[in-house]
């Protein structure tokens, strides 16, 4: 029999192809429900300095299993490579975390990334046994980089952080698909359920979604849609669609017409 | 004036003031903080939670204590 479909990272194997992330959240209750609508087995988290002037403040990780919940620590915040560096070390130090989102940011209107120290922390990060998740703009040959310094997994942006625009270059996630190996996830700028299913008919192995989810009216019937559609994606993509004709075709056949 | 028996340290950005002799360790239970949710750095240097015991916190030390929040 052939082997499930799963979605492997760095010997890491998943069923789901769906990585939420956990910011923007009315509550961390709202936000517990809709990780478990969407059936995510990996969320985002930030590292943060704790609230020193509350201490009974609610923490995330009590929502959040972090044994049952694959917790993917991002550098979100960060405008280079030490700072990046410093937040991955913390957050391994916390609880063991070596599989890491790294996202190191160049410019704060569009959040894209910064290309040149995204590439060089990438590198660190792999030779200190991090498992590298890089957040990236969609050049293939960028993209391409990454995987040769150790990238586990390239996730390039469909539209900016935020912006729920959907993905603005299909043709470069599809050369970004045709040119790497490891796991190819669009990372930010879904803005619906469509736009997730698209990304998985391009060939990404996964997406990760949080604004698109969290700043929708009802976001747990959101994260229940994003679910089906990372499904919907996935099997239309492995089906391999018919080709494009430019003349119609009927579905019913004449014979027998009366 | 500062007082002969305190010192003075930044937690996270703030200026507190801590007995002398204090021990890391007793910083962070003094806070509260669970141990397996949380890294501390001093002076830029993480430091290992077994350790923070045998920390004796000099004045002016700059501790970081972070976990995580939502994020994206």
């Amino acid at each position: 029999m052939k082997e499930k479909d799963y979605f492997k990272i760095s010997n890491k194997k998943f069923t789901s192809r769906l990585i939420v992330g956990t910011g923007k959240y009315k509550s961390f209750n709202e936000c517990a429900k809709a990780v478990k609508a969407s059936g995510a087995e990996i969320v985002t988290v930030a590292v943060r300095r704790v609230n020193i002037i509350d201490k009974n403040k609610p923490l995330l990780m009590d929502y959040l299993n972090p044994k049952k919940i694959t917790y993917l620590p991002n550098t979100a915040g960060c405008f280079n490579s030490k700072d990046a560096l410093r937040t991955l070390r913390l957050a391994r130090e916390i609880g063991g975390w070596k599989l890491v989102k790294l996202e190191i940011l160049g410019d704060k209107k569009t959040l894209f990334p910064e290309m040149i120290e995204t590439l060089k922390s990438t590198e660190i990060l792999s030779k200190e046994g991090f498992e590298v998740m890089v957040y990236c703009n969609d050049d293939p040959l960028m993209a391409k980089r990454l995987e040769n310094v150790g990238a586990v997994a390239i996730m390039p942006l469909a539209a900016p952080i935020g912006s729920g625009l959907g993905i603005q270059n299909k043709m470069n996630i599809k050369l970004i698909r045709q040119k790497i190996n490891v796991p190819l996830l669009v990372d930010a700028g879904i803005g619906q359920a469509s736009d997730a299913t698209e990304a998985m008919e391009l060939g990404c192995d996964g997406v990760l979604i949080n604004t698109a989810i969290a700043k929708s009216k009802n976001p747990i019937l959101m994260a229940e849609a994003m679910k089906f559609a990372v499904i919907s994606g996935r099997k239309s993509f492995l089906s391999i669609r018919m080709k494009k004709n430019f003349i119609g075709s009927p579905s019913s056949p004449k014979k027998g017409i009366i | 004036m500062a007082r002969k028996n305190k010192i003075k340290i930044k937690l996270n950005g703030k200026i507190i003031s801590v007995d002398k002799g204090i021990n890391l360790g007793i910083l962070i239970n003094k806070f509260k903080f669970p141990l397996n949710k949380i890294a501390i750095e001093k002076n830029n240097l993480i430091v290992q939670k077994n350790k923070i015991k045998k920390i004796i916190l000099k004045s002016n030390d700059k501790i970081e204590i972070v976990h995580f929040i939502g994020g994206g």
